[in-house]
């Protein structure tokens, strides 16, 4: 093929899927990449498996393909998706119950070996340290409070996939990028080591990999934000690609929102840490020469992503039992909000002094005043504010106190300040995960990458 | 003159880690040259010291929390806060877990800057977002 076009799916775990609809009936798309899991969401994951050992995949999955596969499958559209989360297996069965109920036929794809849990033992036995890769602190000090130890997989194993004949590939976690560089190069026929094709790829990868968020969604400053046209029916980016490396980035015709330079170059910088060497899998992407040259009627033309050779290593992201959190949000009303609030939030520290609740940390935020902008809000004027919701989070290591701390406050309806409101309930304690990204060889993962067909009839 | 980077820029933040990351673009060239003068890694940090509570380090090595990367490409500042999120999204005690809201208070921050040039900066600007 000489040219390829790529929608965005779902940028992350609970994102709306009716844009990607549109893109398969309106945006003359071949392939829909979906990135389900930030981060966090392997967090949130190892909850659910928890709860039931059949879970631990994204599973918005299930009612995105029962609505996208019937206008996908009649256009030939494939699927890319890291929706198996924790458990690729575990999604590929649930998937393959829904199509088995619909009778719907598709070759589905499943990549794993990304998740490496269980052999944490056998790589330090053969030389990796698994230091944390920011600090260099030694594995051994949250080793035996591990939950999930997945690492980023690149792009072959879906290009394989693909080539394999798979309507629908499903993974853990891979870069994100990759997702959508797979596609690339089975199409396209980019060699492993035409870096600097692999690196536009990734360009593409990253600038739809967070659906809206590359096409005027979460953009834009003071009186700005207001020009980008209907979000409410915004249209994802869409990718159209040419075998040597020519890039448009566009949306489906007539939807919402705006992709120009302004909206691309936000998306495209956005949690790369340095863009003269953002290493991924499968390349070392440099961005410090490319150039967004905006065609106007939302298309931009990407040029000049240079790439290095791939990494000897692969990224492998950890998470730890970190203890646990209490918290408690309440509201005050006019007259003296934010006083009250903080004679309340005075009043609580010193009921956790008097029972003995004995918090790591303290979290104290005014929500309506400085909960995101901290010392840099606004003095309140304290009379000119009509509302202020306190928001006061623990930090423990003994879940006993952290569910013990919301009980803190319901006294405070009747024998506190006045003019309280918005009492929820209390919140159960929440265990804190703390993330270990590390360093880990190639060879040791990628020898253990499996890709596993599935019919379904 | 002083100015308010929200007058000539517009930022996005998230996370890596327990790392904050901000974009920050000018609108137009003038205002990335005054951004590239006047916005330090060293300034930065101690506007947003108060990410750091708990840290008492020596201030060279406070110093190195924030790193900057220059794109001029893209008219952009890169800016990498480590360790900033409170030990990260699942870490976290922080309503804004993600550090979403970051890029937010860095618009807020005011810059010294020449009369003549700010004066060029703020209605170039004007211009652009008015093309938007």
């Amino acid at each position: 093929m000489t040219r390829v076009r790529l929608t965005s799916g779902l940028g992350f775990y609970g994102d709306n899927w009716t844009p990607v609809l549109s893109a398969i009936e309106h945006g003359d798309v071949q392939y829909v990449c979906s990135d389900h899991l930030s981060e966090l969401t392997l967090a949130i994951l190892h909850k659910d498996r928890q709860k039931d050992a059949a879970a631990g995949f994204a599973r918005d999955l299930l009612p995105m393909l029962t609505q996208l596969w019937p206008a996908a499958s009649q256009r030939g559209v494939k699927f890319v998706l890291n929706a198996g989360g924790l458990n690729p297996e575990g999604a590929a069965l649930a998937l393959q119950d829904l199509f088995k109920t619909n009778g719907w036929r598709a070759r589905i794809a499943v990549v794993t070996g990304d998740d490496v849990l269980h052999h944490i033992d056998d790589l330090q036995a053969s030389g990796e340290a698994l230091a944390h890769m920011d600090s260099g602190a030694d594995l051994a000090s949250v080793k035996n409070e591990l939950v999930f130890a997945n690492v980023y997989l690149g792009a072959q194993p879906i290009a394989q996939a693909l080539a394999q004949g798979a309507d629908i590939v499903l993974t853990g976690r891979v870069a994100d990028a990759a997702l959508f560089l797979g596609p690339l190069i089975h199409e396209l026929g980019w060699a492993a080591d035409d870096w600097d094709k692999l690196a536009q790829g990734i360009v593409v990868g990253h600038l739809l990999e967070c659906s809206g968020q590359g096409a005027g969604g979460n953009f834009g400053s003071a009186g700005v934000w207001q020009c980008i046209p209907d979000l409410s029916h915004i249209g994802f980016p869409i990718a159209d690609v040419s075998a040597d490396g020519e890039v448009i980035i566009s949306k489906t015709p007539g939807s919402g929102g705006r992709i120009n330079f302004h909206t691309l170059r936000q998306q495209l910088l956005y949690e790369v840490h340095n863009p003269r060497c953002y290493v991924t899998p499968d390349v070392v992407l440099d961005m410090g020469e490319l150039t967004l040259h905006d065609l106007g009627n939302d298309q931009v033309q990407v040029r000049g992503a240079v790439g290095h050779p791939a990494p000897a290593q692969l990224k492998l992201m950890a998470g730890f039992r970190n203890g646990w959190m209490g918290h408690m949000v309440t509201g005050y009303c006019w007259p003296d909000a934010l006083a009250k609030a903080q004679a309340v939030a005075a009043t609580v520290q010193l009921q956790m002094q008097e029972k003995n609740i004995d918090p790591q940390e303290v979290c104290i935020e005014y929500m309506g005043h400085n909960s995101f902008l901290g010392p840099h809000a606004h003095p309140n004027e304290n009379d000119q504010v009509n509302e202020i919701w306190l928001r006061m989070a623990i930090r423990t290591t003994d879940k006993k106190h952290a569910d013990a701390f919301p009980r803190l406050f319901p006294w405070l309806a009747l024998s506190g300040p006045p003019f309280m409101g918005g009492f929820h309930g209390m919140h159960a304690a929440s265990q804190l995960l703390g993330v270990w990204p590390a360093l880990v060889s190639r060879e040791s993962i990628e020898s253990q990458v499996r890709i596993h067909m599935k019919e379904t009839v | 003159m002083k100015l308010r980077l929200s007058e000539i820029a517009h930022a996005r933040s998230g996370d890596k880690a327990d790392n904050a990351d901000i974009g920050l673009f000018a609108w137009e060239p003038l205002g990335y040259a005054l951004l590239a003068q006047h916005v330090s890694a060293e300034q930065l940090n101690i506007y947003f010291a108060h990410l750091w509570p708990s840290t008492d380090a020596a201030p060279s090595i406070a110093a190195a929390r924030v790193e900057r990367f220059d794109m001029p490409n893209l008219l952009a500042l890169k800016f990498v806060l480590r360790g900033a999120l409170n030990g990260g999204a699942s870490s976290s005690l922080r309503s804004d877990n993600l550090g979403k809201t970051i890029g937010a208070q860095l618009l807020r921050m005011h810059i010294e800057v020449d009369d003549a040039q700010g004066a060029a900066a703020l209605q170039a600007a004007q211009q652009e977002i008015n093309r938007f």
